[in-house]
């Protein structure tokens, strides 16, 4: 694992105003890294301008200020290695499931041959558990499966990095917890370093190594970076037992329901935005959780749980 | 229950003809109307009208004769007036085929160009907007005069009716291309090339088709309206000759005709713009 496979530093994104006022500053200082094969979440409001920095990794946005630095060299435009899954799958409804990701395909190895190209889409739809659906055009595939040919056709170019806009946004919770697992047991076996947006709170827990918060725009913020102390062999059928969950949730949950407002308004007095602060609510409160917190399946209400900032 | 209701519309379509024929027949029935009313028409009309028997106006039975006529033997010629039914329409659907085809291969590339670039958009727009509502029939002189040829002539109004729905409809389908379609090529390195011909195409080509659908349409309405002004061949020259020679008969099996071929046209349309269309 070499340390810092992409560095973001001083981003920033602004648009000029309406009325020829001062523009309009979305974020800014915003730094963070990702080391190779780490899993990373990003949280926060809509409007805090997550997607806008996932479009900067992906390449398909410029940044108004700051660089972003993958394996030693600085983003400019996009590249196939960087892998996205878009937010509405963007499939295109003309083609069928496995010559959506051959056109993925043909574009990374332009030279391969025709059977080459067919047993690496093959592949990659076995993976994600679409075989047998190779030949149906997008219309006639649930969302689910819709967006599990996105991933296929983002893993199939075997980037270097894959970035995730809100992949499960509009899947019910049972298709969504399905691709989840298959998304973690993919990430496992091919070591892929993930960029992720999500508003699911559960779901960040599930996948993620580090998860970002972002605080409300403008001029949005990574306020903090929780790091998932919970061991990487996570399933998302016993997760919610570990005693370091519903802290590490609570917390989150926590940042999304007031603190994130409370950040915009006023930052602690000693944040830096160059070295956003590191916490692990997971460990916090761990070994010594009440009973009452770990078992019943209730309702939860945010808990208030102490930052060490 | 979809088969029955299918039934009965083609039952009560055959009803509504049967109507109209038995309407048309009744009027025109020998000694009905006031027909020698006019001395003077009726010399100019001969015997027919002289004897006061029969309307100028055919009956069904002799329409259904004539026609039965043409289509036994639709590509006969005797002299340069004289031609099948078969022939001269055969030169109105080259006529248009010839003038569609140019016309597509003109709008759908420079569609293409104004689509793909909004400074081209802007700037194809007045001319567009000048040009469009323009007849095509008032090209007509401007043709003659430059080209010097009448059957040229014809195939550039044809031409210039056709080249507009299918430019805008060419621009309006590349410019509406989803955004998410491009960026998936972006992201995959894709050259502009093959974007063009494997992303934008596709996506924008139910949105062609329409156009080239109208276009057709347009175009074998203008065909006969052409014909009949500069002469010669054709269906609409044809039309006009009977006119001149008074066979109501003959104008109307070629109006049949006429509706006939444009329907043939447009369902042939209809055809290749369902095989490119997709749903989402």
């Amino acid at each position: 694992m070499s340390a810092e496979f992409l560095k973001v530093e001083g981003l920033s994104k602004s648009y000029p105003a309406p009325g020829g006022g001062p523009p309009l500053l979305v974020f800014d200082e915003v730094n963070f890294a990702i080391d190779k094969g780490e899993f990373v979440c990003i949280v926060g409001h809509s409007g805090c301008g997550k997607s806008t920095i996932l479009n900067i990794l992906a390449g398909l946005d410029e940044a108004s200020g700051g660089v972003v630095i993958m394996d030693g060299r600085e983003i400019a435009g996009p590249s196939l290695d960087r892998g996205v899954v878009f937010q509405g799958h963007a499939l295109m409804p003309w083609l069928t499931a496995k010559k959506n990701v051959a056109f993925a395909v043909k574009s990374r190895w332009p030279d391969a041959d025709k059977a080459r190209i067919d047993e690496i889409c093959q592949r990659y739809l076995d993976l994600v558990g679409l075989t047998g659906a190779e030949h149906k055009k997008p219309a006639e595939l649930s969302g689910g499966m819709k967006q599990r040919v996105g991933i296929a056709r983002a893993f199939a170019i075997e980037p270097k990095m894959l970035l995730l806009d809100e992949p499960f946004g509009a899947l019910d919770a049972l298709t969504r917890g399905v691709i989840q697992d298959e998304l973690l047991k993919i990430c496992a076996a091919t070591h892929q370093t993930v960029f992720m947006i999500t508003h699911d709170v559960d779901e960040a827990i599930l996948l993620a190594d580090k998860i970002m918060l972002m605080s409300n725009g403008p001029r949005a913020r990574i306020a903090e970076i929780v790091r998932n102390t919970l061991p990487r062999n996570r399933s998302r059928h016993t997760i919610h037992k570990d005693p370091q969950y519903y802290p590490i949730r609570n917390h989150l949950v926590d940042f999304l329901v007031s603190r994130s407002k409370e950040f915009t308004e006023q930052p602690p007095a000693d944040f830096d935005p160059r070295h956003p602060p590191l916490v692990t609510p997971g460990l916090d409160v761990a070994p010594a959780v009440p009973e009452s917190l770990v078992a019943p399946r209730v309702a939860l209400k945010p808990v208030v749980v102490s930052i060490r900032n | 229950m979809l088969r029955s209701s299918r039934l009965a519309a083609a039952l009560l379509s055959f009803l509504l003809f049967a109507l109209f024929v038995a309407v048309w027949h009744v009027m025109t029935l020998p000694g009905g109307g006031g027909q020698a009313a006019d001395s003077e028409y009726a010399k100019l009309l001969g015997s027919a009208a002289a004897s006061g028997q029969k309307s100028a106006m055919p009956s069904p039975k002799d329409v259904a004769l004539k026609m039965w006529e043409h289509v036994k033997d639709p590509f006969y010629v005797r002299g340069t007036n004289d031609q099948g039914i078969g022939i001269q329409i055969s030169y109105s659907i080259g006529r248009v085929l010839l003038g569609f085809g140019l016309a597509a291969l003109a709008a759908i590339p420079l569609g293409f160009l104004i689509g793909m670039s909004p400074l081209f958009y802007r700037a194809f727009d007045p001319f567009i907007q000048v040009l469009k509502p323009i007849s095509p029939l008032a090209w007509m002189p401007l043709a003659l005069f430059t080209i010097k040829d009448s059957a040229t002539s014809s195939i550039f109004v044809i031409f210039i009716c056709s080249l507009w729905p299918m430019l805008i409809n060419t621009a309006f389908g590349v410019s509406a291309v989803r955004r998410e379609w491009l960026n998936v090529a972006r992201t995959l390195e894709v050259s502009a090339l093959r974007k063009a011909f494997q992303v934008v195409l596709p996506a924008a080509a139910p949105t062609i088709m329409t156009g080239m659908r109208i276009s057709v349409g347009i175009a074998w309405l203008v065909i006969v309206a052409a014909e009949m002004l500069v002469g010669g061949t054709g269906i609409g020259y044809f039309v006009w000759n009977e006119w001149n020679n008074l066979s109501i008969s003959n104008i109307l099996s070629a109006i049949l005709l006429i509706g006939l071929v444009g329907m043939l046209l447009d369902q042939i349309l209809a055809r290749l713009a369902r095989a490119v269309t997709y749903p989402e």
